[in-house]
């Protein structure tokens, strides 16, 4: 026995080998393998999911507005019709159908799990036909042919339309051939048609606007004295005679510009443009009304791209029509972004002092925990509770109030006491503060003892150290959770529908006319603007890319105000937290 | 015989030394106990801080030294539930008079602290932060100072071109440098030093000590440290505290060559601690 003992050879050679497998054993587990392989694939696929997301988003968006040629497809039955493909895909003939086919295409089609092909296209024409679109299955094409000529117009009105330009009559002469007239000379004069009817469209709009603000104005005016001094008083007698006489003057302009007006809209009349569609069924509208039209099959690539990029900016920079399906967004783009703006004014000072107050001043305990919890219980409110609360404080009862003590006159249409901008903001500010609170409080713990002592040991009083010291460490921080708001409140819709947000806002809420910014205004957002189009609109078919578009602007807008926040926030780092010793 | 056996709580009185000063005490601390909650973390101290001298305060952690030097400029009290009883005179005023002025004495007394805690500005607006707060804005009596200032701290040569640069990407001990200096812009009559050397390598420390015997004769200077070597090198009186208590106080020299309590012998010959 002590033999064996002392024999190194013997007391090694065996139980070392039998630890190290155990080992190997334990360690698996122990190192956390699996674990990192769990997180790393939920990691993964919650990337793939997001990136998928935005490359759908993204993807449709880009080639919404690239132009597609224009098909003829001559059906079986005889049809003729002219239109874009827009997609394909398999379908089941219903019964019917299939005993009406041909017996080697039943056996095709039975060969196939009883699917077929079918494809959409957009054929327009909407107020000769009555449908936009149009499914045909691909054994019911006899041909889809691509012919020279066909040309796709958009309307002011009743959408696209899709055919042949017939003839051109300017200036109240006879209708001539397209053919005779040229491609050029057509183009010119729906330049100048387009021009006179950007002219008419400032005057009613923009000028004979400005008078009837002005005339309204005059009206309050007087309505104000009205009812400061009473109808039968001396200064109300002497009011409505400078009234009489400013009404007279305004409508002398009035009556001045509407000439204008109704000259140009005889002139716009007398230029029209007959259109015929396949079928040979004429159109004939003011050549105005088209907004823009192209041969389909003739483009080259420079022109589609042409054709592109015009769409891109009118979808941009124009107001919406046709129950927003088609023309621009700029209206909401705009709403949207002065409302996250707003937003932001709001939501830093009155989150930020909270947290200040919460961290630095109130002493802790059971009444500081108890504001703290239902802080962070007011993130998990539903956001539409948030808007019912908005318009019955913010706007009925702040607002009305508001109205009654400024704006008597006014009454009963309501000023500030019915949704607008300002009620959004502040709606939403109230839906986003608990973010701010928490991590401006997460900030503020997060500056070190250390440097509060070095400012206190200094002689600073503790305002002093909050401002000049604790407040700048924590500004990333703070940042950070106004960044969250931002992209919480922007991407926000179900509260805005209660408290300003409407389908389709008149005027902007910035603009030219005193006193430039409209708080009290409804305004349109982007977030509404999609979920009108894909779900409200008379044609979802033509909203789809539109949802698509829109979505895509709203994320590309969010991404850029949170991406300028996040450089201010790295360079206020870089400034405020440099290299830690 | 076992050292906590003979220096219970409440056991034993100072021993004090001759010490070395001519010049009068700028504060002096009688009978201090300190509190924090139910715990007594100070027991009965009394010693006074001579002018223009270095004081140094020795002993092995948690032994109290900290929280005396954070009483002499009231910093404790940002703890709550503290409780003392005692007097600190400074200057002829008990520091902790109902309506003495916490601020006023604060920028009488400048602190550096263990961890170098430049604030999250400029090197200028760092060292100018005391005038700052005081509200001096002529910008010729603030570069007057803050140049003075980092010249006393020895740190003038080396940031004079980057005053602007974040105070943050300053190394180690330049950033404690810069602390010394923010400290002694405010012109302090006292300065505090808590263990300003435990973060910073051995060149750096020796800096500081060499500035810490440059800026003597101008402050009144108390210093918290670790390290032995040290408190004999820069200090000419040494407190030697043990569990709350003020063991042993008086001139450096004798402090460490003649002791006359066994605790500080084991201590300052390294016997435990």
């Amino acid at each position: 026995m002590t033999v064996e003992l002392t024999n190194p050879n013997a007391a090694d050679a065996v139980p070392r080998t039998a630890r190290s497998k155990r080992r190997t054993a334990t360690d698996f587990a122990a190192e956390g393998e699996p674990f990192v392989w769990a997180l790393g694939g939920a990691l993964a696929i919650g990337i793939l999911m997001i990136v998928g997301f935005l490359f759908l988003v993204v993807w449709n968006g880009i080639v919404t507005f690239f132009p597609k040629p224009i098909a003829v497809v001559t059906a079986v039955n005889g049809d003729v019709f002219a239109g874009e493909p827009v997609r394909s895909e398999p379908f089941r003939p219903t019964v019917e159908a299939l005993a009406a086919l041909a017996p080697p295409l039943r056996a095709q089609i039975a060969a196939a799990d009883g699917l077929a092909s079918r494809t959409l296209y957009r054929v327009g024409n909407y107020d000769l036909y009555g449908e936009d679109f149009r499914w045909i299955a691909d054994h019911d094409a006899r041909r889809v042919e691509y012919p020279a000529g066909l040309v796709l117009v958009e309307r002011l009105e009743w959408g696209p339309f899709i055919g042949r330009v017939k003839a051109v009559a300017t200036g109240g002469g006879a209708a001539r051939p397209a053919a005779e007239l040229g491609a050029a000379a057509i183009d010119a004069a729906h330049a100048q048609a387009r021009a006179r009817w950007g002219r008419i469209h400032r005057i009613e709009r923009g000028d004979i606007g400005a008078v009837n603000h002005a005339l309204d104005k005059e009206r309050l005016k007087l309505r104000k004295v009205e009812l400061a001094a009473g109808i039968d008083s001396a200064d109300y007698r002497t009011a409505a005679g400078r009234f009489a006489e400013r009404e007279a003057a305004l409508k002398q302009d009035y009556d001045r510009l509407a000439a204008e007006a109704a000259a140009l809209r005889a002139a716009d009349a007398k230029d029209t443009i007959t259109f015929a569609d396949i079928g040979d069924k004429e159109k004939t509208i003011a050549l105005s009304a088209v907004v823009r039209m192209y041969a389909a099959n003739d483009l080259g690539l420079a022109a589609k791209l042409g054709v592109y990029l015009s769409r891109w900016w009118e979808f941009l920079a124009d107001e919406p029509r046709e129950a927003n399906t088609e023309g621009g967004v700029f209206p909401a783009i705009f709403g949207t972004f002065v409302m996250t703006l707003l937003l932001v004014i709001v939501v830093t000072p009155f989150g930020v002092i909270t947290a200040l107050y919460l961290r630095e001043y109130a002493k802790q305990g059971r009444l500081v925990s108890i504001a703290r919890i239902s802080v962070n219980n007011l993130a998990g409110v539903p956001s539409i509770v948030y808007g019912v609360f908005g318009l019955g404080f913010f706007a009925y009862i702040v607002g009305g109030t508001i109205d009654q003590w400024f704006y008597a006159e006014r009454l009963p249409s309501p000023t500030f006491g019915s949704g607008g901008l300002l009620w959004s903001s502040l709606t939403l500010a109230l839906l986003t503060v608990p973010v701010v609170i928490v991590a401006t409080e997460e900030a503020l713990a997060a500056v070190p003892r250390s440097m509060r002592e070095g400012s206190l040991a200094c002689g600073a009083s503790k305002w002093q150290t909050i401002r000049y010291v604790v407040l700048p460490r924590a500004m990333p921080g703070i940042m950070t959770g106004i960044i969250l708001a931002m992209a919480r409140g922007a991407g926000e819709v179900a509260p805005l529908m209660l408290v300003g947000v409407v389908k389709l806002a008149p005027e902007l809420p910035i603009d030219g006319i005193f006193p430039y910014i409209h708080l009290e205004r409804s305004f349109m957002h982007l977030g509404f603007h999609i979920y009108d189009v894909g779900f409200q609109s008379r044609n979802s078919e033509a909203g789809k890319p539109m949802v698509f578009v829109t979505t895509m602007l709203l994320i590309a807008l969010i991404a850029v105000m949170n991406a300028s926040a996040i450089v201010v926030r790295n360079r206020l780092k870089r400034r405020f937290m440099g290299s830690q010793f | 015989m076992a050292v906590a056996e003979k220096i219970a709580p409440g056991a034993s009185a100072t021993v004090y030394h001759v010490k070395k000063g001519d010049q009068g005490a700028v504060l002096d601390v009688a009978g201090f106990n300190l509190w924090y909650g139910a715990s007594q973390a100070l027991f009965d101290v009394s010693m006074t801080i001579e002018r223009g001298l270095v004081t140094a305060l020795i002993g092995p952690s948690g032994c109290g030294k900290s929280t005396l030097i954070r009483s002499f400029n009231r910093m404790n009290d940002l703890i709550e539930n503290l409780t003392i009883a005692g007097s600190i005179v400074f200057e002829g005023a008990d520091i902790y008079q109902s309506r003495a002025d916490v601020i006023a004495l604060r920028k009488r007394m400048g602190m550096v602290f263990q961890k170098p805690n430049p604030f999250p500005m400029s090197v200028f607006d760092n060292v100018g932060y005391p005038l700052r707060v005081d509200g001096v804005r002529d910008r010729r009596r603030l570069e007057e100072t803050v140049e003075q200032a980092l010249r006393r701290a020895a740190l003038w040569d080396e940031v004079k071109d980057r005053l602007q640069d974040n105070a943050l990407g300053l190394s180690g001990g330049q950033q404690q440098r810069l602390c010394i200096a923010r400290a002694i812009a405010g012109d302090p009559e006292v300065l505090l030093m808590d263990e300003p050397c435990s973060a910073l390598d051995p060149i750096a420390t020796a800096k500081i000590e060499e500035l810490i015997d440059e800026l003597r004769g101008h402050y009144s200077i108390v210093i918290v440290t670790h390290n032995m070597q040290q408190a004999a090198r820069v200090s000419q009186n040494t407190g030697f505290m043990y569990l709350g208590r003020l063991i042993e106080y008086g001139e450096t020299r004798a402090m460490f060559t003649v002791p006359k309590v066994r605790q500080t012998h084991d201590y300052v010959t390294g016997r435990f601690g």
